[in-house]
């Protein structure tokens, strides 16, 4: 690996610009996004920047369960990501469909549609733990960028305490927790 | 001036290997300045450096035909106007030039703006096209007062040439014309109360919303390098005047980094205003105080 290349894979790393779209989500995990942007927990000290258009961006930030309106969108906004990308599933419900499970309206899980590489887990997933999967999100991407190889999803481990029961989903807080035993397991 | 001094100008100092790496400074500037505004610590220093090499190296959407090809020579165009713009500013002392420099420094400067406009229709999207309609109107709006500014300022002291503006003690007069300057440089350079053409997630990115890859890496060193020129135009005219090389450069850097600190913290201090605040601003108040500028500016030069 030559110089120009090295230097190519460190800033595809230091610098991952975010597209984020919601999949049929309650909202829960896309505020929590927002937060990790927050005074509190900063995500531009990593060079995260959160982008307008799905054409600036590097890795594709998905949240909720996926509903059948949303799959074409999710689908056509995948494409307009321009390559190298990587994909972040955000909370539970893009890796499980969580309580929603086997509604009919849903089309989900998220990775039968678009590959996804990084899922973070949580109902919602604490904003540390969505800076830490865009961390590896980007270190993904600049490692698929330089050796053409698939990589294999990665599970983030669970921060916090899941919901805590001040979600959307409170009253089921069972649900989420099986939720993201299934998704680590 | 000859070709080699001109040459220098453009390619070293203050061209293109100055000028890039300013422009990244200032860039970084600006977001480490609303970072700290907001309480946050804001991007590492060579934050826009690697976005730019990032940038480098991501695909680029297949585009065909004329619409394609014009789509990738804006960006190209902006970026050689600006670095133009910037190796114009005089700002070792006796570096030459000529006499209407200051109309041809414009004139660069006004290029990345209508490359802006065109890109944004050419990309064929909603949101470039609505961007691109209100950089229009914008550029409509605060240009009649930066020309105004700067007619005063050339004709209260009898010259277009910059060198030569750059060594004339300052009188009370260019001080109302830089102050109108810098009302107009938000606009011109797309920052938060005047912010309408990549209202970013409004229209999403407006003009650059179909970019992607190294043509956007070029659009971010082309709105760098617009950085560098404009506030280095404002510097040289209200910079004092010395003759020492080494002082001369540092006195410029100082002018413009404090300017760029201003304009940082008054973007983040405002919010974005709709189209017909923006215009009834620079038409209504603004333009008073242009117009008062560059006719006392005539008068004082009849009664002299």
């Amino acid at each position: 690996m030559n110089l120009w290349n090295k230097l190519m894979c460190y800033s595809r790393r230091r610098s991952p610009w975010l597209f984020h779209m919601n999949g049929g989500s309650c909202n829960g995990c896309d505020i929590e996004l927002i937060a990790s942007l927050t005074p509190r927990y900063d995500a531009e000290q990593l060079g995260v920047r959160l982008e307008g258009s799905p054409r600036h961006a590097d890795i594709l930030c998905i949240t909720g369960p996926i509903t059948r309106n949303a799959v074409g969108a999710i689908k056509t906004v995948y494409d307009q990501v321009c390559g190298p990308k990587a994909v972040v599933a955000i909370g539970s419900c893009p890796a499980t469909t969580n309580v929603f499970i086997e509604s009919r309206t849903l089309d989900g899980p998220l990775n039968r549609h678009i590959p996804v590489d990084v899922f973070v887990p949580g109902c919602p997933p604490r904003p540390d733990a969505i800076i830490l999967g865009v961390a590896k999100a980007a270190e993904i991407l600049a490692e698929r960028a330089s050796k053409k190889l698939p990589v294999a999803p990665v599970v983030m481990p669970l921060i916090g305490e899941g919901c805590g029961g001040a979600c959307a989903c409170s009253g089921s807080g069972g649900s989420c927790d099986s939720a993201s035993k299934e998704v680590q397991a | 001036m000859n070709m080699t001094t001109a040459l220098a100008r453009l390619l070293i100092f203050p061209g293109l290997l100055f000028a890039i790496p300013a422009a990244w400074f200032i860039l970084w500037v600006e977001r480490k300045a609303v970072a700290l505004m907001q309480g946050r610590i804001g991007p590492p220093f060579m934050q826009p450096f690697f976005d730019f090499i990032k940038l480098l190296g991501k695909d680029t959407p297949p585009r065909d035909g004329i619409g394609g090809m014009l789509m990738k020579a804006w960006p190209l165009i902006a970026v050689s106007a600006a670095a133009g713009a910037v190796g114009l500013l005089p700002v070792l002392p006796s570096s030459g030039g000529f006499e209407g420099d200051l109309i041809l420094l414009l004139a660069l400067l006004e290029v990345p703006s209508m490359c802006i406009i065109a890109a944004g229709f050419s990309s064929r999207s909603i949101f470039g096209e609505i961007g691109s309609a209100r950089e229009a109107v914008l550029s409509v709006s605060y240009n009649i007062v930066f020309l105004l500014a700067i007619l005063s300022i050339a004709a209260s002291q009898h010259t277009f040439s910059l060198e030569t503006l750059a060594q004339l003690p300052a009188s009370p007069l260019r001080w109302l014309g830089v102050l109108a300057l810098l009302v107009c440089l938000p606009a011109k350079l797309h920052l938060n109360p005047f912010s309408l053409p990549n209202a970013e997630q409004e229209i999403y990115s407006g003009p650059m919303t179909e970019y992607a890859g190294p043509e956007l890496a070029m659009w971010e060193l082309s709105h760098g390098l617009e950085w560098v020129a404009a506030t280095g135009l404002v510097a040289t005219l209200a910079a004092p005047h010395v003759a020492f090389g080494w002082l001369a450069i540092f006195i410029f850097v100082a002018f413009s980094f404090g300017i760029v600190l201003l304009l940082s913290v008054v973007a983040s201090a405002t919010a974005r205003l709709a189209i017909d605040t923006t215009v009834r601003f620079y038409w209504q108040v603004t333009l008073i105080f242009a117009v008062l500028a560059i006719s006392s500016a005539l008068l004082v030069r009849f009664r002299s």
